[in-house]
């Protein structure tokens, strides 16, 4: 590992005024000091933010939004009781999330910024195109864990379990720069390779991710998070589908499916959305939903069975929706 | 706001002893606690935040000990294997040890400590909530079954423990 000078900043704008050139914000670091040992991050200036007071909060906000600030734990949002009681489909993806250990340090605004997992990528020995070198190695390689969706030029799937359930709750981000503050939408944050070959997300070297709000679901709104990985515990999802419903009576008023580990940002459905919103949530209908949400999958050699995956998960996803609204649950 | 360089003289409260050490910005609280403070109960398995055998408690939770720079985790209480048996081993150790739980022996440290923070909040645990609590350490002797024996024999020493007090 490279040395670096390590700042404490103690508030949002000494953290921004040390940002530049070679600086690196530190959240819980179990991303980034993984990255440092392998000597793909090679920050000259580590800014760790977990002396800044307030901005590991988690709190209820009058207008109705729940607002996480962005060095929380992710064991601490998922103890927290106002997410037991609004938000469980955010537990169900915290339970799935790395390790007992890993949650207790990590954080939410890290586990939206953390780097890919692709192996090439991780490899010191593999100059790809990712940093700064030619190509990709999954292209031709072995790349039974990469994209299905959204790939161009490079394949990586986005790691979060969390991102998909947070954009299925509408979520928002909040960034700090020293000029202004500007709240986005979590669909927006992530930068898929058609638009950025060398970051993951929006923000800018001037700017911090501070919190992230989210909306208190619609009345009757179900929501549940499936993952399949190789290992239960501590493992990269090979597929995940974050599916939120509501109903007005029999009839879908609201629908957001999002999936994970098979595209290069969360992948939000939105053809799936539409066709399932204005009518009964069928059996016939879930069929359909299923093979559309696959529609312009384009697997490589060794992954397509991450189709069969995605279909498999939003089926039963939208099954137990239903089954839920019919018992009346929330 | 605090800047550090190369070589840091830092303060850590470990085991309920506060001690000032000299690190490198580059040691993560692992490098600190093995090659500093000679507390190698503490193992160093990955290195990489995946196999849990670097377990130690801060604030009485289990983290791993390699994910965290040193410099990072002033003014925490840490606790590690060293710090658990008082004049006789904890009943955890106990009944790592009746029941046959340790085989190399390279997890358990982490495993104690996992299980330690996991008894403390939760007194009557299943099968099921003793492999959730330990999914974050691995054994490739492949022992689970007898650690999670250990753990439920564990927690049913420390209830009969408590009744006595």
């Amino acid at each position: 590992m490279k040395t670096f000078e390590y700042i404490t900043p103690e508030t949002i704008d000494e953290a921004l005024e040390l940002l530049g050139e070679g600086a690196q914000i530190l959240a819980g670091g179990t991303d980034l000091l993984g990255e440092m040992k392998r000597g793909l991050a090679t920050p000259k200036r580590l800014i760790n933010l977990k002396g800044i007071q307030g901005l590991a909060d988690i709190r209820s906000i009058p207008d109705g939004f729940l607002t996480i600030g962005s060095l929380a734990t992710l064991s601490h949002l998922a103890e927290h009781p106002l997410v037991a009681q609004h938000y469980p489909l955010l537990i169900e993806a915290l339970q799935r999330t790395a390790s007992p250990q890993i949650r207790n340090i990590a954080t939410v605004g890290g586990n939206l910024c953390q780097r890919p997992r692709c192996w090439y990528y991780r490899h010191s020995a593999f100059p790809c195109i990712r940093k700064h070198g030619e190509g990709c190695f999954a292209m031709g390689g072995q790349d039974r864990y990469h994209a299905i969706f959204g790939g161009h030029r490079c394949f990586i799937v986005h790691p979060s379990d969390l991102a998909p359930a947070l954009m299925a709750l509408d979520a928002e981000v909040r960034i700090a720069h020293a000029d202004d503050s500007r709240i986005v939408p979590l669909t927006d944050f992530f930068v898929g390779p058609r638009d950025s070959l060398t970051q993951e997300n929006i923000l800018t070297r001037q700017e911090i991710l501070t919190a992230i709000r989210i909306p208190v679901p619609p009345d009757n709104a179900y929501g549940t998070y499936l993952k399949v990985s190789e290992r239960k515990a501590t493992d990269f999802a090979l597929a995940s589908v974050a599916v939120s419903i509501a109903w007005l009576d029999t009839q879908v008023t609201h629908a957001r499916v999002v999936l994970g580990g098979v595209a290069p940002v969360p992948w939000r459905v939105k053809q799936v959305e539409e066709m399932l919103i204005g009518d009964e949530l069928s059996g016939k209908r879930i069929e359909r939903a299923c093979e559309r949400a696959v529609d312009d999958a384009t697997p490589l050699r060794h992954n397509r069975y991450k189709v069969a995956l995605v279909k498999g998960l939003l089926r039963k996803a939208l099954h137990a929706a239903h089954r839920s609204r019919e018992k009346g649950e929330k | 706001m605090n800047r550090y360089g190369l070589k840091e003289k830092i303060e850590l409260r470990i085991n309920h002893a506060t001690h000032h050490i000299e690190v490198d910005v580059r040691d993560t609280l692992l490098d600190a606690l093995r090659d500093q403070l000679g507390l190698t109960g503490t193992k160093r398995g990955c290195d990489m935040g995946e196999c849990g055998a670097c377990t130690v408690l801060m604030d009485g939770k289990p983290i791993n000990s390699c994910m965290l720079l040193a410099v990072d985790v002033m003014g925490r209480n840490i606790m590690t294997i060293e710090g658990l048996a008082q004049d006789e081993l904890h009943p955890i150790q106990q009944a790592f040890v009746e029941n046959g739980a340790v085989q190399c022996g390279f997890c358990t440290p982490g495993m104690i400590l996992t299980a330690k923070a996991f008894l403390d909040h939760c007194s009557n645990p299943t099968d099921d909530d003793v492999r959730q609590a330990i999914s974050g350490n691995l054994c490739r002797c492949t022992g689970y079954r007898k650690i999670v024996e250990a753990i439920l024999d564990a927690a049913s020493r420390l209830r009969r423990g408590k009744r006595h007090v």
